[in-house]
Order: C-alpha cells, then structure tokens, then sequence
C-alpha cells in the first residue's frame, strides 16, 4: 500500500467524524502490524477489490464505540442492540468509500460492511496480506482503522498456488 | 410533502428522518433496498425520494431506472458514498436528479433538498 493511499484513510475518517459526529479524529503515525486480532471489541470490516484488494477495519472499545454512536445517531444505544452494529458498519462504509474515492487512480469495489462484537476475536485475511494500522483517538476515546491489503503480485501467487 | 427513503441502513435512515422532520416533513415512507422500494412505491407515491446507491437485493441505480421506466418523474436525490466523477454521471444518466456524497451535513443534506425541489417547482 502507497503512503498516499494511507494519506486517503486519515483524511476520510476525519472527514466521517467531522462531518457525521460533529467531533475531530486525531491520528499518530501508521505502524504495521501482522493482520489477524483488531485492537479492540467492536469491530467493524469492510471489503475491498480491483486495483486494491484486502479490507477496513475499524475497531473500538465498546464504551468509545457506544460514545461515537450515540453522536452519530443522537440516542443512546446499547451494543446489544442490532442499530448499535448498523451504526458502526455504516461508519466503516464512509471511512472506506471516502477513502476510495480519494484514490482517483484506482478502481475499487467495497463491500457490505460486517460487525463483530466480543473480546478477543480474530479476523484473518489471504496469506501474505500486510495490514497497517492507524492509531486513532477522539473525545469518546481511542480507536484504530487497520487497512489489510495483498500486493497484486501476491495476489497472483495465491490464486496460482 | 410526501418523501421516501431507501437505504439499507437503518442508521442513515433515521439520520435523515431527523434532518427532514426538522425541515418540517413527516410523511415518510422507508424501504431498506431497491425491491422493497418499489413494492412500496405505488402506494406511498412519494413526491421525493432520497436513494442510497450500494444495497442488497437490489441496488439504488437499478431501483432508478425501473422507476423511470415506470414513467415516474418524481425527483430522486442519490444518497450515497459513490463519489467518483464517472458514478455521479451514471446517475444522472439513470434519471437521477441530485446528488449528495456521504458524509453529510444537515446543513449539506437540507440545501440538495431545497435546491431540487425549487428546480423541480420553476
């Protein structure tokens, strides 16, 4: 992945946050990190294809993730009920779909968003994905947005193999 | 005013529920993808309708054309994360008569909403 496509996640998710929650998102420097276990409970994932393949995710603690959709939906909503994951997956389809259409050079489908909440949990990708994480922190509390993606020569290796 | 909007989340829905009965509009009808649009569209005959472009079953570009095949001329503001150039003119081309990127703002939202109905009205 391309500095300048990372660029387009950090200024999507303060565009989405801004924007929807009225509130600014601050991010530290990316890191990468081996894809697998998303840093936090509610997760929120995203698929990506054509000139970019792999996925977004958006993770949160519980109590930002209920902060944040509480903001965004002007009502208090447990993670139990089935608006709170509505809420995240269409935060995580913002993020990704501001981000892709920043990325003007590329062609790229996304996909419905999924949510997972519970501790602990694990998502994995293809073999060989790189994931880099942009460590995110708003008035609600931190968060990360981990954007895992195969290099098309990887991709090709995959398939053939 | 009669409005109907057709989004797949429930969330995005109730956020434009919120700005339009603030704008003063309470008639709405939901529907949650482009085939539920339109088994509801012939009896709640919207005279706006708010489209999300990605949805299952069937998605807001395809529900559009259908409906302008139907010979409706109610206008249509697409609602959606679509921002590409080459989208919005599909859109347009589709019978589309506005077009709002999320994420929005009440204010962002209302004006698209104001501007297409004085458009549709001159």
């Amino acid at each position: 992945m391309e500095m300048q496509d990372v660029s387009a996640f950090v200024h999507s998710v303060r565009n989405v946050f801004e924007t929807m929650l009225q509130m600014s998102a601050q991010s530290q420097d990316p890191i990468v990190k081996p894809p697998g276990h998303p840093s936090f409970d509610v997760t929120g994932i995203i698929g990506m294809s054509g000139d970019v393949t792999g996925s977004v995710v958006l993770s949160f603690p519980i109590a930002t993730a209920e902060g944040v959709v509480a903001l965004m939906t002007g009502q208090s909503i447990s993670h139990t009920d089935p608006d709170f994951a509505d809420a995240v997956g269409e935060l995580v389809n913002m993020i990704a779909g501001g981000a892709k259409a920043q990325m003007r050079d590329k062609k790229i489908t996304i996909t419905y968003p999924s949510v997972i909440i519970g501790s602990d949990h694990a998502v994995f990708g293809r073999k060989g994905a790189t994931c880099v994480v942009l460590p995110c922190s708003c008035d609600c509390g931190d968060f990360t947005v981990e954007i895992t993606t195969i290099e098309p020569t990887e991709a090709i290796t995959d398939v053939a193999a | 005013m009669r409005i109907m909007l057709v989004d797949d989340s429930r969330t995005m829905r109730n956020i434009q529920k919120r700005i339009l009965n603030e704008l003063g509009y309470t008639e709405l009808t939901e529907a949650a993808d482009g085939l539920d649009a339109l088994s509801k569209v012939g009896a709640a005959d919207p005279q706006l309708l708010l489209v999300d472009w990605n949805m299952p079953n069937m998605d807001g570009l395809s529900f559009v054309k259908k409906l302008r095949e139907s010979g409706s001329k109610a206008p249509i503001i697409m609602v959606t994360t679509e921002a590409e150039k080459s989208r919005v003119i599909e859109a347009i081309k589709a019978g589309v008569n506005n077009y709002v990127v999320k994420p929005f703002t009440p204010e962002s939202l209302t004006e698209r909403i104001n501007e297409t109905l004085a458009r549709m009205a001159a």
